[in-house]
């Protein structure tokens, strides 16, 4: 019986390499064919070890230090996604620090591989969707187990969600060094990985779908709606905006359905709500649920979040169009987009209340525990960009702001900022109970995390709002004589100075990421640091005394 | 799961909280409506994209050469939307209208100018400077952070079927005619070959320059694509000409 | 009339109105009373038992 199941395994995986070999052969293009080798490279591998009934995977728990044995929920996805959250943020950033550098020293750009153009949206793919989207999963599938009482429904195909979703990831990311993309931005992927996107898609619905279903409580924890709406949201953004005509099915070239005017606003309708539902709903989801866990209060009004969810969702979707503001995209387009953008403002903020006063009463962790301080400053971060966002909607803020650096530094506030930290508190909460430990490593080590990646971000957002206003008043300003003073050239060497600035705060971003992987490593490893406890604060002999009696008034002689 | 005297007994929100299907339902109406009343209307309301004279599809040839703008992200940092200001249209021309890129599979209106907009950077500068320049751009404008695209001399052009390219855009709605895609292979070469026979493709695609755009007419490359497509881009519709003036004054609201 | 214009008059004047009475209403119906038992218990359900698996 086992043996007939393990042929049958190989023989799955030979039909699959098979049929890359074919498509490798049949080629239209050299990237397409790369695609193929790859795929068929992974099919083989995997054939030669259900043959050899060699368990890969079970040295690689053993590598990554995964408990064995049963447990109540079903955390082996959970763990490989927050491994995979780690690595790929560490690429992300990495791919981003690079392009920053780029683009204040152009020789480190290598034609054609690593051109600006083509590494630019590895690094967003690469922090939105791996990062960003491996944190989805590993919280998402962690939540709903814990708030629904029950396991995860479908644990072979929570598995395909998990592996699949990487194979998305690396023929995505590879595409684009190799010139495969849409150059639609966010949505860059060809057809054949759109495609398979959609399928990993629809299997991570039906298990977490699934799993509410089968949940021992009748109620279903409002951080589940907010999971629920970016998955169904996704879906719906994904399938419409990539509806392409394949060249050849063998070959990577495809145009889109919507082109002109009509694809802008398509393409913006998705782009923005790729960051209202993949970076906002799926991440408000996370604060829902660790905030009130990690400060040990429920969360400040249930009936808030009620409103703040039902609000968000209809408000963002409205707001596309304030990407395309004074474009060729008709006027009362551009008016709805505008007015439902500034709308958007107050749920955001009811969001963001929401999440800061489930502290009321436990201020002092903020102080004493670094992880609420890393939630806390997420949230303000949160705060700051969804003021900021409805303010860049503004058409006169716009028509000066857009096309210029202060959207890239808006941008990064909101993901280094929100999306960043409320990861990596989300990490530090789950690592030390996914791999039964006490605690993390250090402590301490969180501290310096969070003021690198803090500082970091001060010198992004800062850098990139003095490049955007003086980009944007530079194109604009006009001589005495009537004429336009700066060529498109000084604008560029203007801002030379921010975008080193704006490196080195990506650097320092880096840098607190890398000590997040060195904790992550050695928490894993089992071991915890021996350092000074960072709750308590040591006695001072000198300052533990009564205030000095007032001084004696200098009495005048008479 | 719910039991039937308890169900009764929940109304309202409360329903949604205890039934995932309702809630997924929901979620899926709300988050429809934006969408559906926004983009909708595009399709169907006439003067979205206004009636200008001279947009026509690409050549084969221009065609290919955006193509290769797509492949490199060229997007990242050049936009090809010129808003209605007067420093843009003074520093970049005429703004741009809806249907100077209604035949454009993907829409490439970017969303940040590290560099300058190329929405009519047709015929402003020559071939040689543009084939220099994406050589080399530190070499014409020293302040430049611009990659260097010189593999793009150095490479034939190759596009698998030109046939199948048009084919696919005429799928999509571009209004390549019957011969346009049955000729995409000769018109893809002869655009770039001096002296080949180009009367009947110029007469397909009025305004197409014909002529060997690198500066290596022995063969046709990527660079000769992508020049070719940089050097038509806003040169279709004549935006000065008195007809077109008097449309663009009826256009309201920008 | 145009569509737009009558359709613009129409939220610059009844809608917007609408909109401020219910962004006001909204505003104020998380301090109301109602089902604060059962909110309270929903907000409280992540802390009952073993939320960690161990």
């Amino acid at each position: 019986m086992q043996a007939e199941a393990a042929l049958g395994r190989v023989g799955l995986w030979f039909l699959i390499a098979l049929l890359s070999v074919g498509a490798y052969l049949g080629a239209k293009d050299a990237g397409f064919a790369v695609h193929a080798a790859l795929i068929g490279v992974i099919a083989l591998g995997f054939m030669v070890a259900s043959a050899r009934r060699f368990d890969p995977l079970g040295r690689a728990r053993g590598f990554f230090r995964m408990p064995e044995g049963d447990s109540r929920y079903d955390d082996d996805p959970v763990r490989w996604a927050t491994l995979a959250t780690m690595i790929w943020g560490i690429t992300g950033f990495l791919a981003g620090l690079f392009i920053a550098a780029q683009l204040a020293w152009p020789m480190l750009n290598v034609e054609p591989y690593l051109n600006f153009g083509r590494v630019r949206p590895l690094h967003t793919s690469a922090v939105i969707f791996a990062f960003g989207g491996n944190a989805l999963i590993a919280t998402s599938f962690y939540v709903v187990q814990r708030t629904c009482r029950t396991r995860l429904a479908f644990p072979a195909l929570a598995r395909f969600v998990f592996w699949g979703y990487q194979l998305f990831i690396v023929l995505a990311a590879s595409g684009y060094l190799l010139g495969i993309t849409e150059s639609k931005e966010y949505a860059e992927p060809e057809w054949y990985v759109d495609w398979w996107l959609t399928l990993v898609w629809v299997s991570y619905l039906a298990v977490f779908v699934g799993t509410i279903l089968r949940r021992h409580e009748p109620h279903i924890y409002v951080a589940n709606w907010f999971y629920l709406a970016f998955i169904v949201t996704v879906a719906m953004l994904h399938v419409v905006n990539n509806l392409d005509v394949p060249v050849s099915f063998l070959g990577s070239k495809s145009y889109p359905l919507f082109g002109g005017v009509q694809g802008a606003l398509v393409q913006w309708w998705y782009g923005h709500n790729a960051v209202g539902f993949f970076l906002t709903a799926g991440f408000l989801a996370m604060m829902y649920y660790f905030v009130p866990k990690q400060a040990e209060r429920p969360v400040y009004s249930y009936r808030l979040s009620i409103i703040h969810f039902w609000s968000l969702i209809f408000l963002y979707i409205w707001a596309g169009p304030h990407h395309l503001l004074y474009t060729a995209l008709p006027d009362w387009a551009q008016t709805l987009g505008m007015v439902f953008s500034i709308m958007l403002w107050m749920p955001s903020w009811g969001g963001m209340i929401n999440g800061l006063m489930t502290l009321n009463g436990a201020w002092d962790k903020v102080r004493t525990d670094p992880i609420i301080r890393m939630m806390v400053m997420a949230l303000a971060f949160y705060g700051m960009s969804t003021f900021e966002g409805p303010m860049l909607s503004i058409k006169f803020f716009n028509s000066l702001s857009h096309y210029t650096d202060w959207t890239i530094g808006h941008v990064h506030s909101g993901a280094l900022g929100w999306n960043g930290m409320i990861t990596f508190a989300c990490v530090y909460y789950l690592t030390p109970r996914l791999w039964k430990q006490s605690r993390m490593y250090s402590l301490r080590m969180i501290n310096w995390h969070f003021w690198l990646a803090t500082l970091g971000i001060v010198f992004y957002a800062s850098s990139m709002w003095v490049a955007g206003i003086t980009q944007g008043l530079m194109w604009r300003e006009y001589g005495a004589d009537g004429y336009l003073v700066n060529s498109f050239a000084d604008t560029v060497a203007a801002i030379k100075p921010m975008y080193i600035m704006r490196s080195f705060g990506g650097l320092l971003y880096l840098a607190g990421a890398g000590i997040m992987a060195y904790n992550f490593a050695m928490t894993l490893a089992g071991k915890l640091r021996d350092e000074a406890p960072m709750t308590e604060t040591p006695h001072d002999p000198a300052a533990d005394r009564p205030l000095p009696a007032a001084a004696p008034v200098a009495v005048p002689a008479e | 799961m719910t039991n039937p005297d308890v169900a009764a007994t929940i109304k309202g929100h409360a329903r949604l909280e205890r039934n995932v299907t309702l809630l997924g339902l929901g979620t899926l109406l709300v988050v429809a409506i934006g969408g559906l009343v926004e983009i909708a209307p595009l399709f169907w309301i006439d003067n979205t994209i206004e009636k200008v004279e001279g947009v026509r599809p690409y050549t084969p040839l221009e065609q290919a050469g955006r193509d290769i703008y797509v492949r490199e992200g060229c997007y990242s940092c050049h936009s090809q939307m010129i808003r209605p200001f007067r420093d843009e249209v003074e520093r970049y021309g005429h703004y741009s209208l809806a249907a100077e890129s209604m035949y454009d599979h993907p829409f490439q209106w970017g969303s940040k100018r590290t560099g300058p907009d190329l929405a009519r950077v047709g015929n402003r500068y020559s071939d040689d400077w543009q084939v220099q320049h994406l050589k080399n751009p530190q070499s014409v404008v020293p302040e430049s952070v611009m990659p260097k695209y010189g593999f793009l001399a150095e490479r034939d052009l190759k596009v698998a079927d030109p046939s199948a390219n048009l084919k696919a855009l005429a799928a999509v709605g571009v209004p390549y005619s019957k011969d346009d895609i049955e000729k995409a292979a000769a018109d893809l070469k002869a655009q770039a070959t001096p002296d080949a026979d180009t009367a009947d493709l110029v007469a397909r695609y009025p305004k197409a320059q014909v002529r060997d755009f690198d500066g290596d007419p022995s063969r046709v490359t990527e660079m000769d694509a992508l020049v070719a497509y940089l050097q038509m881009l806003g040169t279709l519709v004549d935006v000065n000409a008195p007809a077109a003036q008097e449309d663009l004054a009826k256009e309201k609201g920008r | 009339m145009s569509d737009y214009e009558s359709l613009r008059h129409f939220a610059d004047s009844i809608g917007l109105a609408v909109m401020v009475v219910l962004f006001l209403g909204l505003c104020l119906w998380p301090f109301l009373p109602g089902k604060k038992a059962t909110n309270q218990r929903m907000a409280q359900s992540i802390f009952e038992g073993d939320d960690d698996g161990e």
